[in-house]
């Protein structure tokens, strides 16, 4: 086959939603593209441990840290199922790491924010998981397999994490007044966050156009967070909380809420490396892998040694056979 | 007021389940202080897992220890402990529960060993720590399976399930430092001599364990001592590691008198309850 025959193979499978599999041909820059986007998504599971792992230990109650510690031992399992994934396209998970560690791999920008407060537990789970399972369940029908396959598995799991998000804030919005306070605290803070968590807005977004024509996007940018703030003002309304936003307000016409407008000078700033954590986040995974280093390469060598060992026993048993 | 008399049995059936539970609570509240943090994101996971089989034994023990507390007259209930937090609550007439427990005693109500209250410090401290605790907690659930307690003998039996595996990762780990790099080598058997001092005391029987024993409840320690030492020996030799000399060994968890780090762990641990008191979460 030549090149041009190989293109339109792979395109006569995206156009016949016939997945993608790693041994199958595929353009270069498909491929980078999925690179990028995988590895983000892992690191994003990785580095997104840290603002809640920060609460395991002054959890209030220990069915609360339990279940938080599940939880973040889901997203570990999360980064391993995309690192798996990604490693399918011919990048190995020490070069993805490095990518992350030396900032030229990216991470959603929502973990560059501080968890100040118990409340912060429960808005994650709410806000953040819930505007990450807006757009990860199209990507359960991506047209790369091995990554569609990962995200039906991570998909289940977020939305057992998103019920458990706004089950804390129920719990708070029905307590005591400072209870409630913690939660509508929470809420301001984590709304505009979670609602630039769709990336900016159409007209400014580079990879949209190719992402959707190769299917491995479903939905632009807005249309996600369109559909985000729909849900998600009714599921404040029902517990009682109040969305920070003055302009918000329901339109008959187009059958969506409008919203006040973002502040992408913000949102920039904080993928720039602006924001309020974005330095402790990534001194924390540079410590941890660094202090690890001696672990690893004491594991590397006794699976070595073991293998050597292993491998003289069998000769030995053969030749005494 | 009269101080009234206590049913000894049952005190000391509930410092007995303490004793546990305070074990696992801490062991797997050190733990848990690597999620996110760990040497390779496998480890990392496996850690998180282990550290929620340790308080989700806790948390059936101190439902047991509640239960304990709160079949006790009132009066004799408010000496239990030296909480002022908990003691209130007590004194309003309400039954205490596993959070209370937790969350509401001081330092010098825990009856935790040393051993599991020291600090991670690295992955060498973390892998000893948990050896000699795991190998040690092995034992304790293997001979409390056959506890006189029906309720001990069932959360032994089913806690037991999850410490093979615990035993099986840390034994595994210590073969892997001992027997990798140098470097490893070196710094596992730093982290086992510097532990050692608190193996000891968790062969040290306090009134609590002598009773509980002499009633088919609880476990001989002098017998699982030996199982102990036994097993350490061997998987120090696979490892090509040396067992650590005997040394002077410190006590005093068991009897309540902790090391500095416990009360750091408990003021982060309980910081919720304390700062927001009398709140569902």
């Amino acid at each position: 086959m030549t090149t041009k025959s190989f293109q339109e193979h792979f395109d006569n499978q995206i156009e016949n939603e016939v997945s993608i599999e790693p041994r199958d041909w595929m353009p270069d820059d498909y491929r980078k593209t999925l690179i990028r986007q995988i590895s983000q998504h892992a690191h994003s599971e990785i580095v997104g441990m840290l603002p809640e792992g920060n609460w395991i230990t002054r959890a209030p109650s220990l069915r609360r840290k339990c279940v938080l510690l599940a939880k973040v031992q889901d997203e570990g399992g999360h980064g391993l199922y995309l690192y798996s994934a990604a490693e399918t396209l011919g990048i190995s998970r020490d070069e993805m790491i490095e990518q992350l560690h030396s900032g030229k791999a990216k991470y959603s920008s929502i973990f560059n924010y501080p968890t100040i407060t118990w409340a912060d537990m429960g808005a994650i789970g709410w806000l953040v998981d819930g505007a990450a399972i807006m757009n990860q369940v199209p990507l359960c029908r991506t047209s790369y397999g091995p990554y569609a396959r990962a995200m039906v598995r991570v998909c289940k799991e977020e939305s057992f994490h998103q019920r458990q998000g706004y089950e804390i804030m129920m719990t708070l919005a029905n307590g005591t007044e400072v209870q409630k306070k913690m939660a509508q605290d929470a809420l301001n803070r984590w709304w505009w966050p979670s609602i630039m968590m769709f990336g900016p807005s159409d007209a400014d977004s580079p990879h949209t156009a190719q992402s959707m024509k190769w299917r491995i996007k479903r939905f632009s940018n807005d249309e996600l967070r369109q559909k985000f703030i729909d849900v998600t003002v009714e599921q404040a309304k029902l517990i009682g909380l109040t969305v920070p936003d003055p302009n918000l307000k329901w339109n008959e016409e187009t059958g969506h809420f409008d919203f006040g407008e973002i502040n992408w000078d913000e949102f920039w700033n904080v993928v720039k490396g602006n924001g309020p954590c974005n330095k402790e986040r990534l001194q924390a995974r540079q410590k941890a892998w660094n202090e690890g280093a001696w672990v690893r390469e004491a594991a590397i060598a006794h699976a070595q040694k073991s293998k050597l060992k292993a491998a003289k026993n069998n000769k030995q048993k053969s030749e005494t056979a | 007021m009269a101080t009234v008399q206590i049913d000894n049995t049952t005190f000391q059936l509930l410092h007995f389940t303490l004793q546990w539970a305070d074990n696992a609570l801490i062991n797997g509240h050190r733990l848990s202080e690597w999620c996110g943090h760990g040497p390779v994101l496998e480890q990392d996971i496996a850690l998180s897992n282990i550290a929620l089989d340790h308080i989700g034994q806790a948390r059936s023990l101190y439902q047991y220890a509640a239960s304990i507390c709160n079949n006790f007259d009132s009066e004799i209930r408010q000496q239990l402990f030296a909480s002022t937090a908990l003691n209130q609550k007590i004194s309003k007439g309400e039954l205490i529960d596993e959070d209370d427990l937790a969350y509401l005693r001081d330092a010098w109500d825990f009856r935790n060993t040393l051993l599991v209250e020291q600090p991670n410090s690295d992955w060498a401290f973390t892998v000893a720590r948990s050896f000699y605790f795991d190998t040690f907690n092995f034992f304790w659930l293997s001979s409390l399976q056959s506890s006189s307690d029906s309720v001990i003998a069932a959360i032994a039996e089913k806690s037991l399930k999850e410490v093979n595996y615990h035993l099986r990762w840390s034994s595994e780990w210590i073969i892997r430092l001992g027997d990798g790099t140098m470097e490893s080598h070196q710094r596992i058997q730093d982290a086992l001599n510097d532990r050692w001092s608190f193996t000891g005391e968790l062969f040290q029987p306090t009134e609590a364990d002598i009773a509980m024993l002499s009633m088919g409840v609880g476990v001989d320690l002098s017998r699982i001592k030996q199982q102990w030492l036994d097993r350490i020996h061997a998987v120090l030799n696979e490892a090509t590691l040396i067992m650590p000399t005997s040394v002077w060994m410190q006590e005093g968890g068991k009897q309540t008198r902790h090391s500095e780090h416990l009360g750091y762990l408990l003021a982060e641990m309980q910081f919720m309850q304390r700062a927001y008191p009398n709140m569902q979460w």
